[in-house]
């Protein structure tokens, strides 16, 4: 395919569905970028992010049929991504639990009024430092989260993701998708506030 | 001044709070809300700091090396395009249940290593060789009905909705394996079905209610243009090639044929 570029994602589709395996590679080259950095977000670490991106590609070749030009395919890819995503991050979690026992601490445990919590927390001082270090806090935060709420952040926040759409891949409705994104920001601040609080917050937010 | 909680201020933040305005409103009286929201906000600048390793340039080559040696594990054929939604109702149950059905019998036993070029080309061909056969069996009844339809002298009209529905769906099958003949280089299968294809246009085009004259001009023309002998001697051919696989297609009595009528 030497004109690779002037192929647009439904053509490609098309020759794909026609037999053309090689045009498939375009939408793969196309699109994995941005389902490689939602996986990252998604698994907190390369390997398992890029086979998440190995695995949705070969979903969508395997389902493609079924796509058929109806909808933007960078979009389907995505949301198959995201259906995978959570899945493995449900294993991962079902495995870490059958290692450590029952004496877990329960993921929705958090009842405490946040709002209470920050007023509570004193500066650390010693912890605060550049937005590196805040962005390794974070990737750490984002692994005490649930499944369904780590997958509402990561298609909310980074991608921009509607509450309809992101309903659909937690196969909840958008009032219960609402509560799982409000409790996710909820616990992230949690996890993050001897970082942030300490500093005044509209700076910090600024940084990165 | 009741203050506004926590969950509220993430919902203004994320523009799906009910009382957009009247949090609004508050805020603009609430220094404390102010800085709670200001807070919130930190940590959505905090998930902005959170890195992302750069896969690099060649990421998306990358991807596609490691799963092209997969994708023969998805069982595409050709015939699979024909299967999209804007062409599936141009195919009758009966062609998408005998391809399927032959499939099945072809394909599902597990390929130990990737479907070779050649298997595939030969799937391909017998694939066709069964539907179109199938096609043409259905054209060539279609045609042996209007041929020996009964028009007495006295009508004034005959009522030909009933094959002109049948002519249209057989039209969009016809289309498609012309267009599969023509690519898998099956000239005398192609170029018969393009012959048909025009007559079963004209069939599905024609008012309802046809003029004994103007029916006999259809009539005729099936009679001159041979359509009917033609259909039944490459569809003797595909049965042949059905029983026979290895044999070559019945392109010299197709050929024959339409040297003669020319």
């Amino acid at each position: 395919m030497a004109e690779e570029v002037a192929v647009s994602d439904a053509m490609a589709v098309e020759l794909t569905l026609a037999g053309d395996r090689d045009a498939y590679r375009v939408l793969v080259e196309r699109h994995s970028r941005t389902v490689y950095r939602m996986a990252y977000r998604m698994m907190g670490n390369t390997h398992d992010a890029e086979e998440v991106v190995q695995e949705s590609f070969l979903r969508a070749y395997q389902k493609l049929k079924q796509f058929a030009g109806n909808a933007n395919f960078g979009t389907w890819v995505y949301r198959i991504a995201a259906n995978y995503a959570i899945d493995r991050l449900r294993q991962r979690n079902a495995d870490e639990a059958r290692r450590e026992g029952p004496n877990k601490p329960d993921e929705d445990s958090f009842e405490v009024d946040p709002l209470s919590q920050v007023r509570d927390m004193s500066p650390s001082p010693e912890h605060l430092a550049g937005s590196a270090q805040l962005g390794e806090r974070m990737k750490a935060a984002l692994a005490e989260l649930s499944p369904a709420e780590r997958t509402a952040i990561v298609m909310r926040h980074w991608d921009g993701c509607g509450i309809e759409e992101i309903a659909e891949v937690l196969k909840s409705n958008s009032n219960a998708t609402k509560n799982t994104v409000f409790r996710a920001v909820q616990k992230l601040r949690r996890a993050l506030a001897p970082f942030l609080e300490g500093k005044e917050a509209r700076a910090m937010g600024t940084e990165g | 001044m009741k203050h506004r909680t926590e969950e509220e201020l993430i919902g203004y933040r994320e523009g799906e709070a009910k009382e957009r305005t009247a949090i609004a409103a508050h805020l603009k009286e609430c220094a404390e809300c102010r800085e709670e929201l200001a807070r919130i906000e930190a940590v959505f600048g905090a998930m902005d700091a959170m890195p992302v390793p750069e896969p690099g340039e060649d990421y998306g080559e990358r991807v596609w090396q490691r799963i092209a040696p997969r994708l023969g594990e998805r069982k595409t054929l050709w015939w699979e395009s024909l299967f999209v939604p804007q062409r599936l109702v141009a195919l009758g149950g009966v062609v998408a249940l005998v391809i399927l059905a032959f499939v099945a019998g072809r394909v599902t036993r597990p390929p130990v290593v990737p479907v070779d070029q050649s298997d595939a080309a030969k799937v391909r061909e017998r694939v066709l060789v069964v539907a179109v056969g199938e096609h043409l069996g259905r054209t060539e009844m279609m045609l042996m009905e209007l041929e020996n339809a009964p028009a007495s002298k006295g009508q004034k009209t005959i009522n030909i909705s009933e094959t002109q529905r049948r002519a249209e769906d057989l039209v969009e099958e016809n289309r498609l394996y012309r267009q599969t003949a023509l690519k898998e280089g099956d000239q005398a299968m192609a170029s018969t079905l393009d012959e048909l294809e025009r007559v079963l246009l004209d069939i599905a085009n024609s008012p309802d209610e046809l003029t004994p004259a103007a029916f006999e001009t259809i009539r005729k023309r099936i009679e001159e243009e041979g359509l009917l002998f033609k259909v039944r001697v490459v569809k003797q051919g595909l049965d042949e090639r059905k029983a026979n696989p290895d044999a070559k297609p019945a392109e010299n009595k197709a050929r024959g044929t339409e040297r003669k009528k020319v």
